[in-house]
């Protein structure tokens, strides 16, 4: 079935002058490049492309789609990634012309729809935030957090506070302490209690008033909702610094509670995860920030404002920090989470959240008695199964367990993180799964741990690759196929 | 060289103290066998340039395995004098003899207090099972 031609390398399959297009000829007057563009940026040759008709580059793309899990093809329970089903009706919309056919630089008064859309979209967000100020800018999660501490550092200049440090618990993901490091602050950790949550004295320790900033993922990568966030936020408003909310587990609390009104000055949203924009191979996604009102001048310009004549992009921000992005996210993504928020409406939001967290809790309870669950018996929408015991009685890993899940047809949970849970798996089933899938799981992992560990030392057995070598992927990385001919 | 006869950190960094020839203390810093097999197979180590001063708990470096990336943190203060830069392209020899060839850096001590907190071998191993349940 599998076509294995269409998989070779797309220079193995090209032929020199086959083509997916002939453009017609130009019906404007042609300039050279060189009158274009400075010398220096003239490369001395074209660059090496295949050339390909058509019909190979489908059948190769898709075929290779084939080889991989997707949402779409299978159940998806990766922690921290929230890969719930991305409605069809949201995809038909967003590839209306009217949507998908549009330029930035057209005249504001041809693009009074989408402005009126992302007008409403950032309204919607400072709700559902309970932040009120809102830049659709950054095009993911990550970014997110690295232009907020780009509006903290503004915000204590204009204070004239040296504030030098930025904190994160270390259940935190990776991304905290990068975008800190990326923001010109100093990274610094706090410890977590043995139940999970920001340890109070640790923290209250290294907070001082070269704290800019405290990053605080609510519920934490751990599934739990922290309890002392009011006393945290407290305590960084105390010194002086801001609370910073990693949104990227807003899908346990859509309309239940708000980062703002638990302290909050600054978060993100996962659009692409939170509101179901497809994620696959990592993007493309959208990571719109809100803000309090005090942080607002400084948000990325432009925005978009509403005014008696309609919709324009407000670029008249003299405290702003610049762009961070040409202009919103991926526009697209953006599309699909507004018309998931209308869809669903306040109350359906609610419901969302409500069945992420009885969904994962299900599961929990399903799960603990083979797999110990360290942080206790009830969770938000995720939870961090242990499969340490495993490992000491039958030298079975987590990550033995996640490979060989490949072959019954489950895509794996995130393994190994947070690092404070040996042998860590982080699943998150989503509110979009049936009870049915979630028992059809449960019996598989019951079913892999009856397994001779041998068969699952050698996992996955039906995949086109097995187990990389993941040591020389990461020290001898071949990053593109070369064309051939290159040295 | 055995376990037996180093201090550790909580944070799983081994120290040996040895007097130079001009009688300056110099502590040989490394991780220990239980760090490294938690870590599993590394791929990337970030040591610090000679003549670096450190403070107790700051971090020095990190290490990266297929699995984390970790910070390593200064058990004592003082001057890094020496580093082991060729383990950098040696990183798979590592854990097969961590409290030999395996270490890190060299710091010259500027003050000995902070070896008062370390941990004996035994101690260390008590932490270990306690986190390794």
């Amino acid at each position: 079935m599998r076509n294995i031609r269409a998989l070779q390398p797309l220079f193995d399959l090209a032929k020199p002058g086959r083509r997916a297009t002939r453009f017609p000829k130009s019906d404007v007057p042609e300039v050279p490049l060189t009158k274009l563009l400075p010398a220096t940026a003239i490369a001395e040759q074209p660059p090496a492309l295949p050339e390909l008709a058509e019909p190979d580059v489908v059948r190769h793309f898709t075929n290779l789609s084939t080889l991989n899990m997707s949402v779409d093809t299978h159940f998806y329970p990766l922690g921290s990634c929230t890969m719930k089903h991305n409605p069809k009706r949201n995809e038909r919309l967003a590839s209306l012309p009217g949507m998908l056919d549009l330029h930035p630089y057209q005249p504001e008064e041809t693009l009074q729809g989408m402005l009126a859309l992302l007008y409403e979209l950032q309204q919607m967000l400072g709700e559902i935030g309970g932040l009120p100020a809102v830049s659709l800018q950054p095009a993911a999660g990550a970014q997110g957090e690295f232009t907020s501490l780009l509006i903290a550092s503004a915000y204590f200049r204009e204070r004239g506070e040296n504030r030098t440090k930025v904190l994160a618990p270390d259940s935190a993901h990776g991304t905290n302490p990068a975008s800190a490091a990326v923001a010109g602050f100093t990274a610094v950790t706090v410890k977590s209690t043995p139940q999970g949550f920001v340890d109070l004295a640790d923290l209250a320790a290294k907070l001082d008033h070269e704290t800019a900033v405290f990053m605080i993922t609510n519920p934490n990568t751990l599934g739990m909702f922290e309890p002392n966030i009011k006393r945290i936020a407290e305590m960084v408003h105390a010194v002086g610094g801001l609370l910073y909310l990693d949104g990227a587990n807003m899908n346990a609390i859509l309309g239940i509670t708000r980062p703002g009104d638990f302290g909050a000055d600054m978060m993100h949203f996962n659009c692409h995860k939170t509101f179901s924009g497809p994620h696959g191979s990592g993007g493309p996604g959208a990571g719109p920030i809100a803000v309090t009102s005090v942080l607002a001048p400084y948000l990325p310009a432009p925005l978009v404002v509403r005014e008696d004549a309609g919709y324009r992009l407000d670029y008249d921000r003299p405290k702003s920090v610049g762009r961070v992005r040409s202009f919103f996210g991926n526009v697209g993504i953006l599309v699909r989470a507004y018309c998931y928020i209308r869809s669903h409406g306040p109350d359906g939001l609610r419901r969302v959240s409500e069945n992420a967290v009885l969904n994962a809790n299900y599961l929990l309870a399903r799960v603990k008695h083979i797999f110990p669950v360290p942080q206790g018996d009830r969770c938000m929408h995720e939870f961090v199964a242990s499969a340490a015991k495993l490992k000491t009685d039958k030298d079975i890993s987590a990550m033995d367990i996640a490979k060989r899940l490949l072959d019954y047809g489950f895509h794996a949970p995130t393994v190994y993180f947070p690092p404070i849970v040996r042998e860590a798996m982080m699943i998150e089933p989503t509110e979009t799964e049936s009870k049915e899938t979630l028992d059809a799981f449960a019996e598989t992992l019951f079913r892999i741990t009856e397994e001779p560990a041998e068969l699952l030392h050698e996992a996955p057995h039906t995949t086109s690759i097995s187990r990389p070598d993941e040591v020389r992927a990461a020290r001898q990385p071949v990053m593109i196929s070369p064309p051939p001919g290159s040295p | 060289m055995k376990p037996e006869t180093l201090l550790f950190s909580k944070t799983h960094e081994w120290v040996h103290v040895e007097t130079d020839s001009t009688g300056a203390k110099v502590a040989t810093i490394g991780i220990s066998a239980f760090a490294l097999e938690a870590l599993t197979d590394l791929v990337y180590i970030e040591l610090p340039k000679v003549g670096r001063t450190l403070k107790t708990g700051e971090a020095f470096g990190e290490i990266e395995s297929v699995k984390a990336v970790s910070d390593l943190y200064s058990p004592v203060d003082g001057a890094v004098v020496a580093t082991h830069d060729s383990l950098a392209n040696e990183l798979e020899s590592l854990p097969s003899d961590p409290y030999g060839n395996g270490w890190l850096v060299k710091i010259k001590l500027s003050d000995e207090t902070a070896l008062q907190e370390l941990m004996d071998y035994a101690a260390y191993q008590k932490q270990c099972a306690e986190e390794g349940h």
